[in-house]
């Protein structure tokens, strides 16, 4: 008779759980979910050896164990510490835990481009999330960001190095999945790149991959590039019978065309596994089959993370739990209120009474002249959008 | 006159060959060993000698060898740590250079100790021909029966191999060095687990510094309660420090961490005193990775004691008024130096050698080197010093491997102690151009902030 095993209690931002032994105090988080769970910008748990380079996870060990219930002196990168029976984890209710997150995210952006409005990844970028949920509201950096020439390795990856966050899970990936892997980082420092030899094509059964686990812009998809942006289009979960992967997708639909396919993600932005196998898919689904003939339609992606994505129309969303007020004893923080900021988000301002850039009836010659819109007047008659 | 067991034949004619070592004593200690001692009695002496890491942080030897893990059939290695890239360090160069045989009789008995049949020494790319004064000293070891199968008949195997390393300091921390011993990207690792668990090939390995190797043969001759005895405290046996800077004689003496500071950089016997009849200013005492300190906190500590050449004593005070002891670097800067050009030399060198792993040092590191820049250029602001301060303190303790702390330090240290000189650069762009010193009244003891 197999003897029971015995499970580990860690208590994360006073929120108490049973965990397996061998559990990362990352997972054991996700196991509570919301906000206790800290972000994780290099760690797939799909990917062995990943994680414990990008420091956002990096959380407070206020009691080792039990046994030796002493503080961690250091912040531990969570994804790679594992809980011992009776550790007492701080996330978000420990002060120098979000001081150093919002410090790696800060560090995180100096270099990076901030090109989102041109990036196909805008809207699901984990950068994003991350720097809106972490960051600061400004920069402190005043130098000139390095570059990179951006470079098309194959026919179906783009590499635009400038947004990279060496985060090394595209390396695990060709470790991992392909037969050989021709790429890797180059270089060290921040001047570190990931590259292949003489621009060499990277072309391989299971390259892909490499898209769906780049948490930022820098791997993209070359099939889908400029296509659209992501929240435009409309998820829906597919499959077909695939001779090489799994076949199960989300392709991305903007009216009958299917403008790009992607794994399926969970709600930590991981591509989905079934049967406890990664659902990783294979190039022919990926950049092949773009055709809605091709694909059996199981219904809407179901969108269960905060994203852009499911700013769009979807009924039914799942949302995480909130775990804030439980934790913290108050509600949520904004980051910062846009009423004190800004003028025309007062709610008592009259928004269609601001008067509007000139406009070409108006203008004649003068910038300062008062533009004014028939919409708004349509709907000023309609006493609709006014505050009076 | 000090005790020295390191080097005291290192200037011996022809050391360097394997008959002249051995007619001076060498491999008094395997036979020793081998013949008379068990493994855990070798360590033993080891731990009873106080024998601190030379490589930087001091740790206890002996409780480092027996923390080796010792699972059956997996085989477990030693490895030498000779790659010595710390700007300002340069003892173990000297050590190989001159007497390379002390560290192969080292590496025999260590090897023994720990049951390390095949041990590896990781030598920095650029010490080239020194990789021909080990692999020499090898093959005479070998042909004097002293390497390969059955040593002098004592059923023990071993065998030394030297891999040159390809020029980056970061291959210096352990677990990088280990990755670049095995033929990959010289990344720091994850840790745990630590090389005592899962180094080399994951088996359990021991990664040592030269200088700690070589101290091994004084301890196994001489008994590990007689190396004990010199020193003071917990800083037992003698230290090689490399000495650089604006001091008379620069190089690497071997000290007994019997002396203070002030008689370390003053008296003809070692420093002897700053070069150029110029007034001593600050001084890193340990490698550029430990916290500058200023002339009067370099000589005294915060209490006032004298400030000693020993671990506790270059450590006492903290990171507030102290510094560390580290690999033994120990640059002089005399009153015509600027702490912020000097900063900003080291700062670009972390950036240069950071492996670029994790965010805070891949990218704090060129943003403080930027910000340096600026003001050592005239061109800076007063916020940029709290804004380095800052930064500092964002990636310190927060990486993967030391190296993000290595980087912090420094420049944390500089904005401590010479927060004024940064400022004066801020206010004086124009005159900060025309010299290249900062300001010299630092000559003159100040006033200690607590
Ligand atoms: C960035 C970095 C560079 C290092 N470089 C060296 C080095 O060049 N030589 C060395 O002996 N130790 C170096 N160390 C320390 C080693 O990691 C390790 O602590 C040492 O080899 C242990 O030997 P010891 O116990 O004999 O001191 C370095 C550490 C860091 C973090
Ligand atoms: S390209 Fe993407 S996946 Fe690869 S290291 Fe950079 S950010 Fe990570
Ligand atoms: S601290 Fe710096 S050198 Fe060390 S692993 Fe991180 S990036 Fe690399
Ligand atoms: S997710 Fe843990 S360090 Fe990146």
């Amino acid at each position: 008779m197999a003897e029971e095993k015995k499970l580990f209690k860690v208590t994360i931002d006073n929120i108490t759980i049973d965990v397996a032994p061998g559990t990362s105090i990352l997972n054991a988080a996700r196991q509570i979910g919301g906000e206790v769970t800290p972000p994780a910008m290099c760690y797939y748990s799909k990917l062995q050896g990943s994680g414990g380079k990008c420091r956002t996870c990096l959380v407070e060990v206020a009691a080792g164990s039990t046994a030796d219930p002493r503080p961690m002196p250091k912040l531990v990168a969570s994804c790679r510490t594992n809980v011992m029976d009776g550790m007492v984890v701080k996330n978000i209710t420990s002060e120098r835990v979000l001081d150093a997150r919002a410090g790696v995210v800060e560090l995180l952006l100096i270099n990076h481009p901030l090109d989102c409005p041109i990036c196909d990844q805008a809207g699901e970028c984990h950068l994003q999330d991350l720097s809106y949920e972490h960051g600061r509201e400004g920069t402190r950096y005043e130098f000139t960001r390095r570059t990179f020439e951006k470079e098309d390795i194959g026919p179906y990856i783009q590499l635009h190095m400038t947004r990279c966050i060496l985060c090394y899970r595209c390396t695990y990936v060709a470790d991992q999945l392909t037969d050989t892997r021709v790429h890797g980082i180059l270089d060290r420092g921040d001047h570190a790149e990931i590259s292949t030899y003489i621009s060499k094509a990277i072309a391989n059964d299971f390259s892909g991959n490499m898209i769906d686990v780049c948490p930022v812009g820098a791997l993209t998809d070359r099939t889908f590039r400029f296509k659209n942006r992501v929240w435009f289009t409309k998820p829906v979960d597919a499959h077909r019978d695939c001779p090489t992967c799994c076949g199960k997708v989300t392709i991305w639909n903007r009216g009958d065309e299917v403008l790009r396919v992607t794994a399926r993600k969970d709600q930590w932005g991981e591509v989905q596994s079934y049967d406890g196998k990664p659902g990783w898919i294979c190039n022919t689904c990926r950049f092949d089959k773009k055709n809605l003939s091709d694909w059996v339609i199981e219904g809407p992606m179901e969108v269960n993370r905060h994203s852009v994505i499911s700013a769009n129309h979807y009924v039914g969303a799942v949302k995480p739990q909130e775990t804030i007020t439980e934790v913290m004893g108050r509600p949520p923080k904004l980051l910062m209120d846009i009423h004190k900021i800004s003028d025309v988000n007062k709610p008592e301002v009259d928004l269609s009474a601001i008067p509007g850039p000139p406009t070409s009836e108006t203008y004649e010659g003068n910038p300062r002249a008062i533009g004014h819109n028939p919409t708004d007047e349509k709907a000023n008659e309609q006493g609709i959008g006014t505050t009076k | 006159m000090g005790r020295k067991l390191l080097l005291d034949k290192a200037h011996v004619e022809n050391i360097r060959s394997y008959d002249v070592y051995r007619r001076e004593g060498g491999y008094r200690s395997v036979e020793k060993a081998l013949k008379t001692l068990s493994p855990e009695q070798v360590t033993e002496e080891v731990k009873k000698s106080g024998l601190r890491g030379r490589g930087g942080a001091g740790f206890p030897t002996g409780m480092k060898w027996s923390f080796l893990a010792k699972p059956e059939g997996v085989p477990r290695y030693l490895v030498v740590n000779a790659d010595e890239s710390e700007p300002g360090t340069f003892k173990d160069r000297y050590l190989m250079e001159f007497i390379p045989h002390l560290l192969i009789e080292g590496m025999i008995v260590s090897s023994f100790a720990l049951g390390s049949h095949r041990s590896y020494i990781y030598i920095r790319g650029e010490y080239s021909w020194i990789v021909d004064i080990l692999e020499q000293a090898i093959i005479e070891a070998k042909n004097n029966g002293w390497l390969g199968k059955n040593i002098q008949g004592s059923g023990f195997d071993c065998e030394i191999y030297v891999q040159r390393g390809a020029g980056a300091y970061i291959c210096g921390e352990e677990t990088a060095l280990l990755e670049s011993l095995e033929g990959k990207r010289g990344n720091p690792r994850i840790k745990p687990p630590f090389p005592a668990v899962k180094g080399l090939w994951d088996c359990p390995t021991v990664v040592n510094n030269v200088e700690t190797i070589a101290a091994v043969v004084p301890i196994i001759n001489e008994g590990g309660d007689e190396y004990a005895k010199i020193g003071t405290g917990k800083s037992t046996g003698t230290k090689l420090i490399s000495a650089c800077g604006n001091i008379k004689k620069q190089g690497v003496f071997e000290i007994d961490m019997t002396i203070s500071v002030e008689e370390f950089i003053y008296s003809d016997e070692y420093c002897g005193g700053i070069a150029n009849g110029k007034k001593l200013k600050a001084c890193i005492p340990g490698g550029s990775s430990v916290p500058i300190l200023p002339a009067n906190l370099l000589l005294k500590t915060a209490k006032g004691e004298t400030r000693m050449m020993t671990y506790e004593s270059l450590a006492d005070g903290g990171f507030q008024t102290g510094s560390m002891m580290g690999s033994g670097g120990f640059i002089v800067l005399d009153e015509m130096q600027c702490v912020v050009r000097h900063t900003y030399t080291l700062a670009r060198f972390y950036r240069h050698e950071s492996c670029g792993q994790c965010s805070p040092c891949r990218e704090g590191t060129g943003w403080m080197e930027k910000i340096l820049l600026n003001i050592e250029k005239g061109k800076g602001k007063m916020t940029d010093i709290d804004l380095l301060w800052d930064i500092q303190r964002k990636i310190e303790g927060n990486t993967i491997c030391p190296l993000g702390d290595a980087a912090a330090w420094p420049v944390a240290a500089a904005i401590r102690h010479f927060r004024d000189e940064f400022e004066w650069h801020v206010l004086n762009p124009e005159e900060s151009q025309r010299r290249n010193y900062g300001l010299a009244n630092y000559a003159q003891p100040l006033q200690v902030v607590a």
